[in-house]
Formats: C-alpha cells, structure tokens, sequence
C-alpha cells in the first residue's frame, strides 16, 4: 500500500501538533525528533573536537619544546601528568592514544553520520523523522554515555588508556591501568551507539523515501549516508567482540591476546597462554579500516551536494560516482591487513591486502574526478560553503596519493611507523574531511536555523584554516620520509638521524597553534550567527534537494506537506527554465533522471 | 505528518520498518558471532594441543539445553501463528511457555558454570575454557535479552493488540526473528565446544 496523506489528514496532523506542548526537557534534552538529536550529535561531536585538538596543542608543545615546561596550563595538570609544568612521558602516551580515539570515534564520527546524518538524511529524502525515533534516541545518550567514561578515564588512577588509539595488545592487556579498562567499556558504548544509528539510517533511506524518490534520484549524499550505515553495521561487530575479549584478558585474566612465553622485565607472565596478539591487530583493523570510509564517504557526500549547488550544474558522472560508492563500501571490508604488513603476518597475505587496496584506489578516485569534473564548465559562485568544498578536492587527492606507497608492503617497510603516515592519514581526515564538514556547517547552517553565518568571518575562518592545515601535515610528510618515529615523547630529538628534520617540530607546532586561533573566528560565527545572523528564506542557496522545500527551521514533522518527487536531485541551468533550476519537489517542468545529463 | 510504514508494508520494498529493522540487527549480530566463531579457529589452529570439548564439558547436558532451545523456537513459532489465528489467550500461553523454556536453559547453564567454578575450571586457566565462558557466555545475555523482551511483550506490551492488532502481530514476529536467531547461534556453539 502506498502511503497516501490527504489533506485533511495534514491538516488534523498539524492541528494535533500545535496542542502538544512539550516540556523543556522533552524538547531539547531527551527528544526523539531527528532534528534535536542531529544538533545534539552535532554540539558534542564538535566539542570533543576541540577537546582532541586541544590535547594535540599540548602535545605538539611537548614535541617543539622536549621537557620544557608548558604554559599557561602547565601547572594545572597535577603531579602524576606534568611535575613542575614539565610533561611525563607516560602522559604524553595518554595524550596521543586518547587524541586518536577522540577524534575517531567522540568527534568525527558523531558529527559526520550522527549529526549531518540525523538532522540532513531525513529531509532529503522527504521524511518526518528518522524510522526508530526512540532508537534514535537511545543512540545518542549511548554515544554520550561512551564520551562521558572516556573523559572520566583521565582521572582514573594510572590515567587515561595509553596503548596508541589502536590498543595493540599485549601492551594494552599487560599496563596496569584502569584507563584501559575504561577506554574498552566507553568503545562498547559507542559500538552499541552506532550499531542502532545504522539500523536506523539504513532503514530510513529503504523505507520512508518520499513517493517518487527512486534510487536513482537519491541525493548523494544520502547514498555516501546509506552506505555508511552499511559499513558500520557490519564493520564494529568484530571490534566488539575484540573489545569484549581485551576487557576478558584484562578482567578475568584470560590470554586470548597474550602468547605463550610472555616475559615482561625478565620475569614470566603468570597467564595460561596461547593467545595470539596479531589476532587483536585482524580485529581492530576489520573495523578501523571500513571506519577510514565511515570518515571520508559522509564528507564527500556534502562535497557533492555543495559542489552541484555552487557550480549550478548536474554532478558529472552520477551513476558512476553511485556504483563506485558501493563498490568503495564493499571493498573497504578486504583491505584491512594493509595496516599489517610489518607485523610477520606473511608476504603471501601482504600480497593479497596489496592487491585489494590497489583495487579499492579505483573508485575512490572515480568519485574524486567526477567531482572534479563536474567543476568545468560550471558558473561557479564562491561561497563560503564552496571555498571549503573545493579545498577538500586537493587536500583528499594529496591524501589519497600518499597512501598509495603506504599500500605496496615494500616501500612500507621504511615508511611504516613513521611521521609520514600520520601525514598521510590526516590529510584525508583533517585537511579533507574536516574541511568538508566545516563547509556542510556553513551550507546547512540556514536550514537549521533560519539566518545565515558571517560570510566574512567564514572566509577568515576558512583561509586560516586552509593554510594553517597543510603547515602543519606538509612537514610531516618530510620528516617521515627521513625516517622520523611517531609516538615519541620527545619528538625524536634523540635520534642522530632525525636532527636534520627537527626543526619542522617547531614549525608544526606553530602551524597547529594558528589554526587553533582560527577556529575562533568559527566559534564567535557560529553561536553570533544563531542570535544576529542575517535572516533567510527557506532556501537560500537556490538549492534542488528535498530539504529546501522545508521551512527553516522544519518544524516538528519536517514537510508542511507530504512533498512528491518528480525529478533528479541536481536540476541546475535547466535550458529555458527561470530561474535557473527546478527542485525535486516542483510538479513542473521536464522529468529527467541522472543519467541523462552530460557534461 | 506520522511516520509511515510502522504498521504497513510499503510496497515496493514489501516491508514493514520494524522487520527491516530486525533483519539488519541480525546481520549486524552475524558479524559479532562471526568474529569470535573466527578467534576460536584462529586461536585453535595456532595452539599447540587443543582439548576435546567432550571430556570438559557434559555433553549429555548441552543436548538437553539444546533441546530445550529448539523446543522454545518451536512455542515462539506457535505464539505468532495464535496471533495470526486471532487467539490471545493461546498467544500467551505459548509465550508464557517460551519464556519459562529461556529460563531453564538459563538455569542448566548457570549450573554448569558452577559446576566448572567449583572445580577450579576457571576462563584463565586456558584458551579452550577462555572461549567457551566468552562464546556461552555473550549468548546467554543475549538470552536474557530475549527473555526481557518476551517477557514485555506478555505483560505490559500485549496491551498495544487492543489497539493496534497488526503492529503487536509485526513486533512479535521480529521478537521470533531475533530468537531463532538466538537459537540457531546455539546451534553452531554447541558442536563446535562440546563436540569437536
């Protein structure tokens, strides 16, 4: 049965909404609709961000200036951290396991599918609300309550975990910190967290599009979303279960990571043995590598959807950029041991995981050409929202390009374990996806709220950012290739080799201090804006997708009316209509597909 | 606007959200068994001797509770079909069955484990025990799990068939879902622990 609301039925439907007064707590705190829970997601994902940055500020003193003490907050750190101001090494250890956990899994993430997913997913495709809004719910309080013991791990005895983000055992098993603990408590959180957003958000896209809404007339981005459930859904299971046996080895003493013969400062350890560490690293990596996409897929979905707006024109290449989403998705799962090619796992795997992650390189940059290539011949306009788009375009390929030598398992052997990952990792995630979602902030920040952000204080907040960005990561890529460590606690200033290359040390620690500055201009824009911003219309960009047709801000159940679909997602410059684009929902004019459009 | 498809099927995915739902839990729990069904192979063909499952654990003992798993998938079955048959009071007594069904396998389970504890048999004492408490283990909260939600959808949740007869019929067919999927799980644990 199709569902069919008449008018009356809306009507009622709207009536019945306005006599039912909700109490503040309802309403902003434990609410179920999808658009409180996407800012709730949003706010948060942000705040952990900049704790996460902020953690790395402090680090990056502790590389520029080894063993000096650290200003301003140095003295507040206490004892068991940073005596006298100076930093311990055991806390530097701290600082960069829980800076990689953070980021991943408290920031990025939540304000990536949580928070664009939540609030953006919905109105694009012409729902009321998410499917499960208790669900929904319940999901963001587990993320919460995720956050919450990660942060209260800090004050944990012993500190916060200190094994690397990656929790390599036996490391992690043998410390003796309740940081651990915690941190394998606050993971399953998480993993509960995102494993009922995914459920959600796939059923959402499969089940409550709009009438006419097919596949095919999907806004990417609720593909790059649809596909990034997928990844979760499927990808954190094995985590958990690699959780639960960490936190079994840690607790009840078992050695499902701990092998045989375990001696720690010359003495035995009293374990029963026969575990296998790599099997903690094929674990951790079946997750984390799908989680690399969970990153960058919802980023370059709001590319997508900012680049079709500013250029006014179709996205070149739809249906390829849909079918290489899918296959990036699909392919994401038999790559994970490339991460392990030095681990003695065998040449025969590595050549294998070296041949899938060739494989995978293809449609990633199928889409990123295909966004390229929608740029040419396009009337750009440079908002705010399309510096950082366009931005995003180099700053992924260079991520992306980079990666490639990680991938082969030979030259790996000299770059692994050294600054040049760390470089090349995050130019795919701060640089690009970071980028990407400041840009989706800027875009849909009128929808939200009805009032635009401050254009110039964008553009401030966007070239610093910008420049600020590839000081710091450019140097990386230098020292790493000169064979520079990571995660040492002095920057490596004791290494004959490294003194050649210490000098970009100070260089990115000024680089991460800058763009700390200019996220200022982004915080002072963000709150001003939501009181004083310029007030806007319902849609302000000239947009196509569903969620234009929508007021701003969408009331409670999103659509004054049921909307229907007649078109593809990206009617821009449609020939003899004026102005000079149709949306989604306009019963007149052509009815073209995707797959129609040329350049 | 209400959100559609709760109690309807749409017609050209031909389902409800709530069995869509269901499904892709399910697939989300295939993984998680998955990877620790994988960690017991990798861990036994590292190891240098492995022991027989049955000269640890009661085989005559984890048939029973299979058994009795079986038969509770079967009553699961006969609640949903009373509900189709429009029989409330055959509903919950099938029901009533499979939850006092969950609660014996709970029972013979918490009595093997302390069978074990009582002879020292603890998880840390090697990789075999290790998994067998952690794969028994993660299935016997997933059959708390499901006792909770039957026992819901007996007491306070049969409330919603007064109201709404094809949502009740639709959650109850999900709760089967996830208990045969509970079951099945069981299925594979118990020859791979006790028998091989």
């Amino acid at each position: 049965m199709d569902h069919v609301t008449t008018a009356e039925e809306t009507a009622h439907a709207k009536h019945a909404h306005e006599h039912h007064e909700e109490g503040f707590l309802r309403t902003y705190v434990f609410s179920v609709d999808h658009k409180v829970i996407g800012m709730q997601y949003a706010v948060t994902g942000l705040l952990f961000l900049l704790f996460g940055f902020g953690l790395m500020m402090v680090m990056r003193w502790q590389l520029a200036y080894p063993f000096q003490p650290i200003p301003i907050i140095g003295n507040w750190l206490g004892n068991s951290r940073a005596p006298g101001g100076i930093m311990l090494p055991e806390f530097y250890n701290q600082l960069g396991a829980m800076h990689g956990t953070i980021m991943v899994f408290l920031g990025v993430v939540p304000l990536a599918v949580g928070g664009f997913g939540n609030f953006i997913l919905p109105l694009q495709i012409g729902a009321p609300d998410m499917a499960f809004p208790k669900l929904n719910m319940a999901s963001y309080w587990a993320f919460f309550l995720g956050g919450v013991v990660m942060l209260a791990s800090f004050v944990a005895p012993g500190g916060a975990a200190n094994s690397g983000w990656t929790s390599y055992a036996p490391l992690s098993v043998i410390g003796a910190t309740t940081g651990q603990t915690m941190w394998l408590v606050g993971m399953i959180c998480l993993i509960t967290s995102s494993l009922l957003g995914s459920v959600n958000f796939i059923v959402t896209t499969i089940q409550l599009r709009a009438p006419g809404l097919s596949f095919m007339r999907l806004p990417f981005f609720v593909w790059t979303q649809l596909v990034t459930g997928f990844l979760l859904l499927l990808a954190f299971p094995p985590l958990e279960a690699a959780g639960v046996l960490q936190l079994m080895d840690r607790v009840v003493g078992t050695s499902f990571f701990l092998p045989s013969g375990l001696y720690i400062g010359g003495s035995a350890v009293e374990v029963s043995g026969g575990g296998s560490p790599l099997l903690w690293q094929h674990l951790f990596w079946f997750l984390a590598h799908p989680e690399v996409y969970v990153l960058i897929l919802p980023a370059m979905g709001i590319v997508a959807e900012i680049i079709a707006n500013n250029t006014r024109k179709p996205l070149w290449g739809y249906r390829a950029m849909v079918a290489s989403l899918v296959f990036v998705g699909f392919m994401s799962f038999v790559v994970w041991a490339h991460h392990m090619f030095m681990t003695g796992m065998g040449t025969t795997m590595s050549s294998f995981f070296q041949t899938t992650t060739m494989i995978i390189s293809i449609p990633s940059v199928v889409i990123l050409s295909a966004l390229v290539l929608s740029l040419y011949g396009g009337s750009i306009r440079f908002t705010v929202p399309m510096l950082f788009a366009l931005a995003f375009l180099p700053m992924f390929a260079i991520g992306g390009l980079t990666g490639l030598p990680l991938a082969f398992s030979a030259p790996d052997i000299h770059l692994h374990d050294t600054y040049y990952v760390i470089g090349h990792f995050h130019y795919v995630v701060a640089p690009g996806t970071l980028l990407a979602l400041f840009g989706g902030i800027y875009y849909w920040f009128p929808k939200a709220t009805g009032r635009m952000m401050n254009d110039v204080l964008g553009r401030i907040h966007f070239w610093g950012s910008f420049v600020s960005l590839n000081v710091v990561f450019m140097p990386m890529m230098i020292q790493g290739l000169s064979g520079m460590n990571r995660r040492m606690a002095d920057g490596g200033a004791t290494y004959v080799m490294n003194q050649d290359v210490l000098v970009w040390n100070t260089v990115i620690s000024m680089g991460a201090w800058t763009l700390g500055l200019f996220q200022l201009f982004f915080i002072f824009n963000f709150f001003w804006s939501i009181k004083k911003g310029e007030k806007v219309g319902d849609n302000p960009w000239e947009a196509t997708t569903l969620e234009w047709t929508a007021p701003s801000p969408p009331p409670h159940g999103n659509f004054t009316a049921p909307p229907q679909v007649h078109r593809g997602p990206y009617e821009y410059s449609v020939p003899g209509s004026h102005p000079d684009y149709i949306m989604q929902a306009d019963p007149s004019g052509p009815k073209t597909e995707p797959a129609k459009v040329q350049l | 606007m209400e959100i559609p498809y709760v109690v309807d099927e749409r017609s050209d995915t031909g389902l409800t959200n709530v069995k869509l739902g269901i499904w892709l839990f399910l697939a989300s729990e295939v993984m998680l068994f998955g990877a620790l069904f994988s960690t017991y192979v990798l861990l036994r063909i590292n190891a240098v001797e492995w022991p027989l499952g049955a000269n640890i654990l009661s085989v005559p003992i984890g048939a029973f509770n299979t058994i009795v798993l079986i038969s509770s998938s079967v009553t699961m079955v006969l609640c949903y079909a009373a509900l189709k048959l429009n029989n409330l009071s055959g509903y919950k007594k099938y029901m009533g069955i499979t939850i006092g069904l969950s609660l014996l396998f709970l029972f013979v389970k918490s009595y093997e484990y302390a069978d074990k504890f009582s002879h020292g048999d603890f998880p840390s004492k090697s990789t075999f025990l290790a998994i067998y408490f952690t794969l028994t283990g993660l299935h016997a909260l997933h059959i708390v799990a499901g006792v909770i939600v039957n026992g819901y959808f007996l007491g306070p949740g049969s409330k919603l068939w007064h109201t709404n007869k094809t949502q009740f019929i639709n959650r109850i067919e999900a709760a089967g879902l996830y208990w045969h999927f509970v079951d099945l799980v069981w299925i594979f644990l118990f020859p791979v622990l006790y028998l091989l």
